[in-house]
């Protein structure tokens, strides 16, 4: 009787291991799956900034350090591989290119009339805000994952499985988060 | 997200099976009442119901779409409006961008389809498409796409197919009842002295559509608040769902293209205006304007539990909307208003070019910046530019 009740504990027991070990496995493949969607969007701005560069150059002559600085940061964004904050500070860099890049656009009522140039600025509108939407998916993601692993009781099926916690993808950019200066 | 859905998953469950229960009540209480077999009653409204379940799952989305004579369209078309369709799906992390439909009618309005969230569409109208901008597009693709994300057409179709199996029987039995051989019936129900059952069932057949209806009325509110929940956290911008239902709501016409049974799939009940006080008992959707305020009222962060406790003050209701589970998820900051760069007018133009490309018009460009439309009756071979005189190939664009 008692060894019944022993056996009958132990695959309880272990049918709970197996169910937390499969919340942490599809925890894990979440949060890949969502960093492949972000590398997706990345990639795609990537590709979209030469022909930026290129349809813009005719028209913005006077700016030529402004797009300088766009291609200097996208190629050292496509030069970074592998860790995420190093990726994230240089994607941040190029966002902000790009910002600055439409920004001083608006001063061209000629680019501004440029169909070309208006598709091009509607699709990299799109793709950071799809960089924007997939990190924050991401960043979810991850909280999961991190909780489950930090928590009890799955933190303990984490530590025997070797789960790591992941890293957040942060975007935002230092000078952000201070004030802006006003100068006259 | 996952804690949504899966508490939303246990909780129309329950609803499903009380609902299930209420078929099988009403499917005894007809054969009670008409022959005194509840037996064969039961798997008579059994039967039914599985009939036209299977009708309804068959025909799936496919036919609704044909129905409602929506057009699919291609990135080309409508870049800005696929882009949106992209991005949101991105947000809410669905395997793949659901397929994007345009309806060719001038009341902004949008509605989703689709039993899996991998086999989803997005229709839109033409009308949305020129009033909105981007960010309050982004709201309601948004709102659309937690429709798909949260299961609400698989629930709604089998609640609305149980409702209608309820309806179906008790209409039949009260007809037989009230209008046929009645008296030979009641004699036999005193002989075998089961008369408080009969009057059960009589009371049954005669609440059960009611009851069926206002519980998926209920549900069907419930899952727009969740879906308005849901666009908020999935844009992090409320201000622009807000701001697009109030355009809807402005600029509102009933929709010919619209039925009782895709109703709660739009975002705005295309059917009836939305209705404040009593006659909200009998509405698929909530008020509009409440919807607008508890949207209104987030600050600083959106989550779920922000959305609750709005959802709380503005109706006044003790009991909130989101699931326990969902409570729990972290907020994210709102993000700021973008501007569109695209004026009223060059809305207006892109969502009337769709309807002119998916009608065989051709589009050519001409070097003074007119694009030529060609009419696809247009049987010559060459056309000059009304602008600038320079002759074009009319070449017919492949159907």
């Amino acid at each position: 009787m008692v060894f019944w009740i022993f056996v009958a504990l132990l695959v309880v027991v272990l049918l709970w291991v197996v169910s937390l070990y499969n919340r942490l496995v599809r925890a894990r493949n979440e949060v890949r799956n969502a960093w492949s969607q972000i590398d997706v969007q990345l990639k795609r701005r990537w590709d979209l900034i030469p022909n930026l560069v290129e349809t813009v150059k005719g028209y913005m002559r006077h700016e030529r350090e402004t797009l300088e600085a766009v291609t200097k940061a996208r190629q050292q964004a496509v030069a970074i591989s592998g860790d995420v904050a190093a990726r994230a500070q240089a994607e941040n860099i190029l966002s902000q290119s790009l910002r600055s890049l439409f920004a001083v656009a608006e001063n061209y009522p000629e680019l501004k009339a440029n169909q070309n140039f208006l598709a091009l600025q509607e699709e990299l509108t799109s793709t950071e805000n799809k960089i924007a939407f997939a990190r924050q998916y991401y960043n979810d993601s991850v909280y999961r994952l991190n909780n489950l692993i930090q928590m009890f009781p799955s933190n303990i099926i984490a530590k025997q499985f070797g789960f790591k916690p992941e890293v957040y993808f942060e975007l935002e950019a230092p000078q952000e988060r201070q004030r802006p200066e006003v100068r006259f | 997200m996952w804690e949504l859905i899966r508490a939303n998953q246990r909780r129309s469950h329950l609803l499903l099976v009380v609902m299930a229960l209420l078929l099988v009540a009403t499917g005894w209480a007809v054969g009670e009442a008409l022959a005194a077999a509840p037996v064969p009653g039961i798997l008579i409204a059994a039967g039914l119901w599985v009939f036209l379940a299977e009708l309804a799952f068959r025909a799936g989305d496919q036919v609704i779409l044909r129905i409602s004579g929506a057009r699919k369209v291609s990135k080309e078309d409508h870049p800005v409006l696929y882009n949106v369709v992209e991005e949101m799906s991105v947000a809410s992390g669905l395997p793949k961008p659901p397929e994007v439909y345009i309806l060719d009618e001038g009341a902004p309005n949008a509605f989703a389809t689709g039993t899996r969230p991998d086999r989803a569409a997005v229709v839109v109208t033409a009308g949305l498409l020129e009033r909105l901008t981007r960010d309050e597009l982004q709201g309601v693709i948004a709102h659309e796409i937690s429709h798909i994300k949260h299961r609400d057409v698989v629930y709604l179709t089998v609640m609305a197919v149980m409702v209608g199996t309820i309806v179906i029987l008790a209409d039949f039995a009260r007809r037989v009842l009230f209008y046929g051989g009645g008296t030979r019936r009641r004699t036999s129900s005193s002989s075998r002295g089961a008369a408080p059952l009969y009057l059960l069932a009589i009371v049954l057949i005669l609440l059960a559509p009611l009851i069926a209806r206002l519980m998926y009325l209920a549900l069907s509110r419930r899952r727009e608040y969740l879906a308005d929940a849901g666009a908020a956290l999935a844009t992090r911008y409320p201000e622009g769902l807000a701001s697009a239902l109030e355009k809807i709501e402005q600029y509102w016409t009933p929709l010919a293209a619209a039925n009782p049974a895709t109703a709660p799939m739009f975002i705005v009940n295309p059917l009836t205006k939305a209705a404040e006080t009593i006659t909200g008992l009998f509405s698929t959707h909530p008020p509009t304007r409440e919807r607008i305020r508890i949207l209104r009222s987030f600050a600083g962060s959106v989550s779920f539990a922000a959305y609750d406790e709005a959802f709380r003050q503005v109706t006044g209701r003790p009991v909130g909307v989101v699931p326990a589970a969902a409570l729990r998820l972290p907020a994210t900051a709102v993000r700021p208003a973008t501007s569109d760069p695209r004026t009223a007018l060059e809305r207006l133009r892109q969502a009337t070019d769709v309807l002119w490309r998916l009608s065989g018009f051709a589009f050519i460009p001409c070097s003074c910046g007119t694009t030529l439309k060609v009419p696809p009756v247009y049987r010559g071979q060459e056309l000059p530019c009304p602008h600038c005189g320079a002759l074009h190939k009319v070449v017919a664009p492949s159907p």
